[in-house]
């Protein structure tokens, strides 16, 4: 599944500055290795020591928060896009 | 007038630089607000060691009569920061709501009555539009559930900064009004804040601008603290016992605290345990409910309560709000739209403080907290009042009375009268004195 992918700028670096990506995966598991592949170290700026996505980055697809639908096995569909955010304060 | 106020301290900077409040990687004092390496939030690190040195209770009295007069706690470098009369807004000690409650020490931080906009958030705009301008921004812009859409407008408006504000579509239509009239340029979006805030983030580093709760947050948050030092000061340069203060993103919770502890810290005040307890809306309320079930990470969840200034679904410090509650012997509460009401009501009608919903979420859990035995008789307690009434009439309207229409003739008059006072003695009968 071919996907869009929104990179935040700390990112960026490691995508050599594109804030959009076209990557792989049938879902978000498979997009992080498929990410890794393409762009080596940025797996381990997502994920912590266990592999679980790090505490202070959101995931969406299609403006959705993960954590409302299947989180890292959230599916994916060809043209789906994927932002990743990290956390913000406001109000 | 406070413009016309000489700062006459040095122009040296206080602050070294930022630091990964997670992983402790050190940056610049820069526009960024995450850790490269693990995405963790961006402190400002200051050089206390200095400020001990040089910082006095008489250094701080000496200053302007607004958050500028804690200047070398703030991470500026400007000789002359934006002060619009931002800060010092009355701490009240509220006999008439702690005999109500029956508790015997309450004080009221009035932020209802901040300057410019009514809300804390001036404070935090106040930082970051003067770090903006010594960073080289020329156009500001904010994600925001109202308040500091309002404040952002009006402050950017003064510093002759260009602005662009994003507001959830459904917003209050005084915040609305609060901000248009300050003629930014304003993008109401069709979603709640969680998705106005993703947006912001991916517009963020695209066009250049300084977005005050995103690449300039910890500049931004740091304005918080002086409602802990405030207090502090107010009191008579002595922490309060416990403090109960609404909470959206959490961070204010937290600065508070930062607050409290650099006074002890530097030597302005003595060290004491001070409790922090939190307060949110039923309808939004993923940091309540991770304390009560124990839990150490926040679940985001979808905001439906007339608490729109707090509805924060996804909150960035929660997790942090969550360990201070705990470490200091809190409690974090939600309480229903019914009880926000009552709790504007109640503080309108025994103090003469016309809040919004934030703070009536806070009175709200404030009472909750006592009913439940949560907060100690003889504590010296303070509720942050954080917003003005005025703004968020809509969440009132059908709860309060209605005049009565008369003719301007006397028997009209004496008509009406009795009729409010066979009104009043209803209403007695029906509260439980």
């Amino acid at each position: 599944m071919a996907v869009k992918v929104l990179i935040p700028t700390p990112l960026q670096k490691f995508t050599r500055d594109q804030a959009a990506i076209e990557c792989n995966g049938g879902n978000i598991s498979e997009l992080l290795d498929s990410l890794e592949q393409g762009f080596p170290g940025i797996k381990a700026r997502l994920c912590d020591d266990q592999g679980e996505l790090r505490r202070f980055i959101n995931f969406y697809v299609n403006s959705e928060d993960i954590r409302f639908l299947e989180g890292k096995n959230t599916a994916l569909n060809e043209g789906d896009e994927v932002s990743i955010v990290p956390a913000v304060a406001g109000g | 007038m406070t413009q016309a106020i000489e700062t006459t301290r040095s122009a040296a900077a206080t602050f070294t630089g930022l630091k990964c409040k997670e992983c402790g990687t050190e940056y610049e004092a820069k526009a960024i607000h995450v850790c490269e390496e693990c995405f963790g939030p961006l402190e400002v690190a200051y050089d206390y060691a200095q400020l001990r040195r040089t910082v006095t209770r008489e250094s701080i009295q000496a200053g302007p009569n607004s958050i500028w007069r804690y200047r070398s706690f703030l991470p500026v470098e400007s000789e002359h920061p934006i002060d619009v009369g931002t800060g010092m807004t009355p701490l009240l000690q509220a006999n008439r709501l702690a005999r109500r409650l029956g508790i015997k020490r309450l004080f009221i931080k009035n932020d209802a009555v901040n300057m410019p906009t009514l809300s804390f958030k001036d404070r935090v705009v106040s930082v970051a539009l003067t770090r903006a301008r010594e960073l080289g921004f020329t156009t500001v812009s904010c994600a925001s559930t109202g308040n500091l859409a309002n404040s952002t407008a009006a402050i950017a408006a003064h510093a002759g900064l260009e602005c662009y504000v994003f507001i959830p579509s459904d917003l209050e239509a005084g915040k609305v009004m609060g901000t248009l009239i300050y003629s930014p340029t304003v993008m109401a979006v069709h979603g709640n804040y969680d998705q106005v805030n993703r947006l912001c983030s991916e517009v963020a580093n695209t066009h250049g601008w300084g977005f005050v709760n995103i690449n300039l947050r910890p500049y931004y948050s740091e304005g918080s603290k002086t409602l802990g030092y405030e207090v502090a000061e107010q009191l008579g340069w002595q922490l309060p016992d416990h403090i109960v203060a609404p909470l959206a993103s959490g961070s204010l919770f937290t600065k508070i605290y930062k607050g409290f502890q650099e006074f002890v810290k530097v030597g302005l005040v003595d060290d004491k345990p001070v409790r922090f307890s939190g307060a949110q809306a039923e309808g939004c309320s993923p940091i309540a409910q991770a304390f009560a079930e124990g839990r150490d990470f926040i679940t985001p969840v979808k905001p439906s309560t007339i608490a729109k200034s707090i509805a924060i679904g996804n909150p960035a410090d929660g997790v942090y709000a969550l360990e201070l509650a705990r470490k200091t012997n809190g409690n974090i509460e939600s309480v229903t739209d019914q009880e926000i009401i009552d709790g504007i009501k109640l503080l309108a009608e025994t103090e003469g403080i016309f809040t919004e919903t934030a703070g009536g979420t806070t009175i709200a859990v404030l009472k909750k907290l006592v009913e439940a035995g949560k907060i100690n008789p003889d504590e010296t307690t303070v509720a942050y009042i954080t917003g003005n009434g005025l703004k968020t009439q809509e969440a009132v309207q059908g709860y309060v009375g209605e005049p009565f229409t008369i003719e301007p003739k006397l028997d009209s008059f004496e008509r009406a009268l009795e009729r409010s006072r066979t009104l009043d003695r209803l209403e007695w009968q029906q509260v439980s004195v």
